[in-house]
């Protein structure tokens, strides 16, 4: 199942099990949507409005650097950042809504899966902005316009420098099952993680749950979101990290921290987290700022310098000296199978994992 | 905690002076009543409601089978149990012993040994498991580091592992000792001295002194104690979601709480809370039956202050013991609190080159939310603070001043959040209150009404034996004297009351700021707390924003204890008492 190597075309293919489910799913909307441009109407209304509430599953330095940046663009609109893991996000979203309390703005997530729910129910505004249309490749944007991808990272393996020689640290899933490993794993929970949620999918379908169950027995360290392993790993806690955020370890390398980047043989979980806006959102044009915003060459490249994020938007470039995305080898993701099989693979991990 | 004479208090005194006001407080006492019955009956109805129905609506008992047969709800109650015992008894152990050395030693600096308690006690306890992360961590954790720079040992071992069934246990039994401890203290100064003087006259040695009066009157106090620490240790949420998850297990206050994720089964969590509902009662009246039986212990204010006893050349050596017992749920976490807030890397030392004070700009220029949180946070302290002394001078003002079968209504009733664990009423409120007649889920009202509703046995308790102190002979004594009623509510029962109130709004204050197992169910992003707050940043490991932003959290509310106490003239107040 797992693909060879990543270029942007087999990202097209990978992503399109995400235009087809969606496509089907929504059959109300008809045309895309006319591309938004950033006016000065626009932002004077934004201006007015002076708050945008961004609840998002990105790690909380990189989204308050965004929200900052966003500020610093334009004065006089605060974003509050509702940071938690993206199946919380989701749970939160839920929950306020099924009480018809409408707090949130522009929506991220790191399960794509999320989008497909979200637009079944009807809750998205379908609003793409020029960026969007211009620069995304088909494949990172909803048919109906409702959502696009808004950044992409992969779930790797990581090790720390201090605690691992470079030549026994594990190239690949199966070399954690060695038993030398025991008790030196630290992994995130897919029952918060959004990310581990996706990436428990790929690697379940591509390894077998014979390979958690083995991976179990590993007593491993379990802690929630997929942020937390690259900390954990930072801190000396634990030498390796089973599975977690790519962007924390490239900006921990960069920073100079202990830690490296394994890109496992099988392939990594490749995770795309779209952003989306609320159809009922207090703040609308603030709203639509925002995610002008951070869509935008400007944003994007903002996201990927700093935040060790890839991007799908043509025009922004990769950081000299990280591997770039189309020489890694990934899994290939598949959101509408993720909201199909999601409660069952949250059981199924509870019942392997006990937490 | 705090629940010995409720029942001593509903036998109540009958008091003359309250026929002339009896008119006024009838209907005070309806209004209460029935505010009490909503506040606490319409969330524990929907609780029992959800318990018994499946997703569709139906009646049935499936939620109690799978409770009992699947072993993802069987293991995590029977891990509670274990920790909620093992809690208890080692608690006991620990508090038991210091509790004499602090009420009836000569032991030095017995009173800073208690202050020191206190703080332990303020200690919101998950903020004491992160401390204690950091400390206790096998690989980075700072004292394995220390130990393992001391001996040499390969870096593999490790001295603690606080990632285990052992460590959440020890660490639950340092924020939950000081229950205990309270409540043995405060029976042991209440001893009367003369009993142990009639028994030394008559002859008997020191130790059949202890024997015979001291233990036999402490002992109901232990018991009660012990139960207390046990309820407490079982309804605990905060340190069991940190330390249980990386340890691979579930308690019973976590996995209900897992279960509002995605999608929410509010029926499985309802039915999941009422073995807790149910223990917590069966428990509490086991507690009042030993403490019924044994009421004698307390005799009231008169008598002989108790002997001191002398420790002699054992004085300092007990000192040194105390101190090294409150590191554990002080000094070192604070200090490794303290050190992750500077440090930049928060498993390391803090030397002059890896100072740092980005964590604070981080968590209060750059984390959108702390502003909000500690708006919310101190709002809703002030003003369950306000609100619960309040109630609970009137409440105690009723049932202690008038009798009747009325008055015993609203004193249980004022009592009976006490067996509602926070997470079960943050369950219960979450189905009441997300329904009409009343929607309150999304504003600040349903979080001050949870923190109400968990303070007021406290607050209640309180103010009642505030009311007990100022016993009419009190009263009396002044009118005797010539004082008209005004004077002596003024000179008399006035200031003794005025303290109690301080103390009380101070009590439901810090409750409040801690309080997490209600608040994780109930907020939304407008209406996040710190705790909350706090509890976000752990789920992604940023251990240096936590020791920030809880050090400022524990900072502040020691201001407002403060500035509460000397503007409204508190004196002692803010001193933990039982009663």
């Amino acid at each position: 199942m797992s693909q060879p190597t990543l270029t942007r075309r087999s990202l097209i293919e990978g992503a399109a099990a995400l235009g087809a489910a969606t496509a089907l799913s929504s059959p109300t909307w008809s045309a895309t949507p006319e591309p938004s441009k950033v006016t000065p109407d626009l932002v004077a209304a934004a201006t007015k409005e002076g708050k945008a509430v961004w609840y998002t599953a990105v790690d909380l330095p990189v989204a308050e650097r965004m929200a900052k940046a966003f500020e610093a663009k334009y004065p006089g609109i605060a974003v509050r950042v509702e940071r938690s893991g993206g199946e919380r996000i989701f749970q939160r979203i839920g929950q306020e809504y099924a009480s018809s309390i409408h707090a949130v703005d522009v929506v991220n997530s790191s399960d794509a899966a999320h989008f497909i729910v979200w637009k079944r129910q009807g809750i998205l505004l379908p609003y793409v902005p020029e960026d969007v249309a211009l620069h995304y490749p088909p494949e990172h944007r909803d048919p109906d316009g409702q959502f696009a991808s808004w950044r992409i990272w992969l779930s790797v393996i990581g090790y720390n420098t201090n605690m691992v020689k470079p030549e026994e640290a594990p190239k690949s899933f199966a070399d954690l099952l060695d038993p030398k490993w025991a008790g030196k794993i630290v992994k995130a929970h897919p029952g918060y993680s959004g990310t581990i949620m996706t990436a428990t999918f790929q690697m379940a379908r591509d390894l077998g749950w014979e390979y958690f169950e083995k991976l179990a027995k590993q007593r491993i360290m379990q802690v929630q979101s997929s942020a937390d392993p690259p900390k954990k790993l930072a801190l000396g806690e634990r030498a390796v990290m089973a599975d977690g955020n790519e962007y924390n370890l490239i900006q921990m390398k960069e920073k100079g921290e202990p830690v490296e980047i394994v890109y496992p043989t099988e392939g990594a979980p490749l995770i795309v987290g779209p952003s989306g806006l609320m159809k009922d959102a207090p703040n609308p044009n603030a709203a639509k700022l925002l995610m002008s915003w951070m869509f935008s060459q400007d944003g994007q490249q903002y996201l990927v310098d700093f935040g060790g994020l890839r991007s799908a938007h043509a025009l922004v470039k990769e950081k000299p000296g990280r591997k770039p995305l189309k020489e890694i080898k990934t899994m290939k993701d598949d959101p509408a199978a993720v909201e199909a099989q999601a409660d069952e693979i949250k059981a199924h991990y509870a019942r392997i994992f006990k937490v | 905690m705090a629940t010995l004479d409720s029942t001593q208090a509903l036998a109540g005194a009958t008091v003359p002076t309250a026929r002339t006001r009896l008119d006024l407080s009838t209907p005070v006492m309806v209004l209460f009543t029935a505010a009490l019955c909503v506040l606490i009956v319409l969330p524990l109805g929907w609780l029992l409601v959800f318990a018994f129905r499946d997703q569709a609506g139906r009646a049935t008992l499936a939620n109690f089978q799978r409770l009992l047969t699947d072993p993802t709800f069987v293991e995590p109650l029977l891990t509670t149990f274990t920790i909620a015992g093992s809690v208890s008894l080692a608690c006991g152990a620990i508090a038991a012993p210091m509790a004499w050395l602090v009420a009836r030693s000569d032991m030095p600096a017995r009173n800073a040994v208690r202050i020191i308690v206190t703080a332990s006690f303020v200690t919101p306890p998950f903020l004491g498991a992160i401390a204690w992360e950091l400390l206790a961590a096998p690989n980075s954790g700072l004292l394995n580091q220390a130990w393992r720079a001391v001996t040499g040992a390969p870096s593999e071992e490790a001295l603690f592992d606080i990632y285990t069934l052992t460590g959440l246990i020890f660490v639950v039994c340092c924020y939950t000792f000081p229950y205990v401890f309270v409540l043995v203290a405060n029976a042991l100064e209440r001893v009367p001295g003369d009993l142990e003087d009639a028994a030394a006259m008559l002859g008997s040695s020191r130790w059949r002194t202890a024997r015979r009066i001291t233990i036999p009157l402490a002992l109901p106090a232990l018991l009660a104690g012990l139960l207390v620490a046990f309820l407490q240790a079982m309804t605990l949420f905060g340190s069991p979601a940190i330390l249980a998850l990386p340890a691979g297990f579930h308690t019973i206050t976590t996995k209900i709480w897992s279960l509002f994720q995605y999608p929410p089964k509010p029926e499985l969590a309802a039915a999941a809370s009422l073995p807790l509902l149910v223990l917590t009662v069966v428990l509490l009246r086991a507690q009042s039956a030993i403490l019924g039986r044994r009421s004698f212990a307390v005799v009231g204010g008169k008598g002989a202050a108790p002997r001191l006893v002398g420790l002699g050349a054992l004085r300092w050596p007990a000192l040194a013991l105390c101190l090294a017992l409150l590191c554990l749920p002080v000094f070192l976490p604070y200090g490794a609190l303290v050190n992750a807030a500077f440090s930049k890397v928060p498993s390391q030392l803090l030397t002059l080159d890896r100072f740092t004070l980005r964590n604070f700009v981080f968590v209060f220029s750059e984390v959108s939310a702390t502003k909000l949180a500690m708006k919310n946070t101190f709002l809703l302290g002030a003003m369950a603070a306000t609100a619960g002394a309040l109630m609970a001078l009137v409440i105690a003002y009723l049932t202690s001043r008038a009798a009747g079968r009325g008055h015993r209504v609203l004193g249980f009733l004022a009592m009976a959040p006490i067996a509602v664990p926070g997470i079960v009423l943050g369950v219960g409120l979450f189905l009441a209150y997300t329904r009409p007649p009343f929607v309150l889920y999304g504003t600040l009202w349903i979080l001050l009404l949870a923190y109400i509703t968990i303070e007021l046995p406290a607050a209640y308790q309180q103010m009642q034996s505030a009311f007990h102190s100022v016993h009419h002979e009190l009263e009396e004594a002044g009118r005797i004297f010539g004082a008209t009623r005004l004077r002596v509510l003024k000179d008399v029962t006035g200031p003794l009351l005025r303290s109690s109130l301080v103390a009380t709004w101070c009590f439901v204050f810090v409750a409040v700021v801690r309080e997490l197992s209600a608040a994780v169910i109930l907020f939304t992003s407008q209406t996040k707390v710190l705790s909350v707050l706090i509890f976000d940043l752990k789920e992604s490991g940023d251990l240096a924003a936590i020791a920030v932003l809880g050090l400022s959290m524990l900072v502040l509310t020691a201001l407002v204890i403060v500035a509460a106490n000397s503007l409204l003239g508190g004196g002692s107040a803010a001193r933990l008492r039982n009663n």
